[in-house]
């Protein structure tokens, strides 16, 4: 699979596919881990504990800072799975692992078709090593 | 990643475990972006002194902790209050500490408590060719484009992680290669508009760049002869608040760009776009939100701070005093104390004009009656304010805004 570790950790959960990028910064509430971007197609969904899938990143750098905020909160999602890297996305959650050593594993999947396969799963598991990266559909 | 010697000594912690830290993160980053190794940078500017939450002291307070300094003279971008004008806060009293503290924090590492976002005026001006670490989209546009000097759009946490290190990834802008135009914008006939007039047009011309080029380097030809480094400043500052544009040549005036043909690398470039009187008229109108004639409860200028070029051109336009609404004016406290030392400062106050220091009017609680319309001649301003202060906007030109102030109600020069 032609997928990059952004950032290193393991995690499972459900799948939320977003239909557009979203600017972390003014656009997702880390109190409340919702999406409150009022043009953004999916206003109001709750990102708490999902693999995230977000085409790319969009917006401020401060999205870093409300990322690396929602993951010490326990608000932000599990892990994130993009399809083009995101330097915004990976420094919110390296920092996050830095200063409070919680895990949220980013990725990038460079195929298309192999990005939106997975996201149309319920659920799956990632594992992103140094290595590589393993997406498992927990059993 | 290709790290030298000295960085792996970095790394083992041979410049203390603030530096080990730092790096490890930069090289983390690196990876992220695709670099394949470091590049030591000239100076850092650090957006760090907004506060998003308890992650932005913590990360900072981890380095306090650690005993860490920067190791490249590094400028700090503007923070929640005007330190020496505390009393113009009027927010939440425990952001506004956060907020302080964040600011305080900074400077024990190290920074320069300059709580500016064009640092580039009075105070650190890179040099051509210069690599540097620098975040804030408007100081990013013009080191890279007004300057010549190199800097990605770096931000939140990567911004100071390079200054305790002095080193940055070395991809995209630091690159020769990465820094040709792709697109060309044509401004046509407006050659001879006036010093006012000016101002528009490169703010339209950014709008415009910022809207319609994404991250490809538009080539502008075509701008008024008198287009000042301070409209140049504002072109930036539009073209990063409508769009993540980092760099922006205009054809005869920025130094990497004597001709066309240097700005494109003599590569045959699409021309995207031709913009006349009546484009750029449209583009601005569409910037406001209400029409002339409408009140206005306060005039905002500033964004990006006042220059002291700035300041010569609006002090004569002070005869037109008394105003009939607030003017609120953002500057540099380096600016601010030109202003103190030279008489200009006491002329200000006379004609009731309210100078804000080391924070903006569009990012934190400054402007008292928001009730109704702020008049600007900032693009960036206008493009934000609405959403982030809940206000309606109008634009114009310096001169229009100030005799807007005068009449209370939006008026044209």
């Amino acid at each position: 699979m032609s997928a990059r570790s952004l950032v290193h950790g393991r995690a499972a959960g459900p799948v939320v596919k977003l239909d557009d990028p979203l600017s972390f910064w003014g656009g997702f509430d880390s109190a409340s881990g919702k999406v409150i971007d009022r043009f953004h197609p999916q206003h109001g969904a709750c990102l708490s504990g999902a693999i995230l899938f977000m085409a790319r990143g969009r917006g401020s750098s401060s999205g870093a800072s409300v990322l690396a905020e929602a993951i010490r909160l326990g608000t932000a999602p599990a892990a994130i799975i993009l399809l083009e890297d995101d330097a915004i996305i990976a420094t919110g959650a390296l920092v996050a692992q830095m200063l409070y050593g919680i895990d949220c594993p980013v990725a990038a999947i460079g195929d298309p078709a192999e990005w939106h396969s997975l996201s149309a799963l319920p659920r799956l598991g990632i594992d992103a090593g140094a290595e590589a990266v393993r997406i498992t559909r927990p059993g | 990643m290709d790290l030298t010697q000295a960085e792996r000594d970095m790394m083992q912690g041979l410049q203390g475990p603030a530096a080990a830290d730092a790096l490890g993160l930069v090289v983390r980053f690196a990876e992220a972006v695709g670099a394949d190794r470091l590049l030591p940078c000239a100076s850092a500017h650090v957006d760090g002194c907004l506060y998003h939450g308890q992650a932005s002291l913590d990360f900072v307070e981890r380095f306090v902790a650690l005993g860490g300094r920067v190791k490249v003279p590094t400028t700090l971008n503007v923070g929640s209050v005007d330190l020496i004008h505390p009393e113009l806060f009027i927010g939440d009293p425990a952001l506004g500490a956060a907020g302080k503290r964040l600011m305080q924090a900074h400077v024990e590492l190290g920074c320069t408590p300059s709580f500016t976002c064009a640092p580039y005026q009075t105070l650190l001006r890179p040099n051509f060719g210069d690599q540097l670490a620098w975040a804030e989209s408007n100081a990013i546009v013009f080191a890279n484009s007004v300057i010549g000097a190199r800097t990605n759009r770096y931000g939140d946490f990567i911004d100071l992680a390079c200054a305790l290190t002095g080193r940055v990834p070395d991809y995209g802008l630091h690159r020769t290669e990465n820094r040709r135009a792709g697109v060309i914008v044509e401004i046509v006939g407006l050659e001879d508009a006036g010093t006012d007039l000016a101002g528009g047009i490169a703010v339209a011309a950014g709008l415009f760049i910022g809207r319609e080029c994404g991250d490809t380097i538009a080539a502008i030809t075509g701008l008024p002869a008198s287009t000042s480094e301070d409209d140049l400043k504002a072109l930036g500052a539009a073209a990063a608040s409508s769009g993540s544009v980092a760099m922006f040549h205009a054809v005869g005036l920025t130094p990497e760009a004597p001709d066309l043909d240097a700005a494109t690398g003599g590569r045959e470039v699409p021309v995207s776009a031709r913009l006349g009187a009546a484009e750029i008229a449209a583009i601005l109108a569409r910037l406001g939100t209400v029409p002339d004639g409408a009140p206005l409860t306060a005039v905002a200028l500033g964004t990006p701070h006042f220059s002291l070029s700035e300041f010569d051109r609006l002090m004569p336009m002070l005869n037109l005093a008394p105003f009939a609404v607030p003017v609120y004016i953002n500057t540099g406290r380096h600016e601010w104390d030109r202003l103190l030392a030279d008489g200009r400062a006491a002329g200000l106050e006379a004609a009731g004009v309210t100078v804000v220091v080391d924070t903006c009017t569009y990012v934190t609680s400054i402007i008292r009656d928001l009730s109704g319309t702020v008049m600007t001649n900032s693009g960036k301003w206008a493009y934000y304010a609405p959403g982030n202060l809940g206000v309606d906007v109008a634009f114009g030109t310096l001169a229009d805004t100030m005799l807007s102030a005068r009449a209370g109600r939006v008026v044209r020069a």
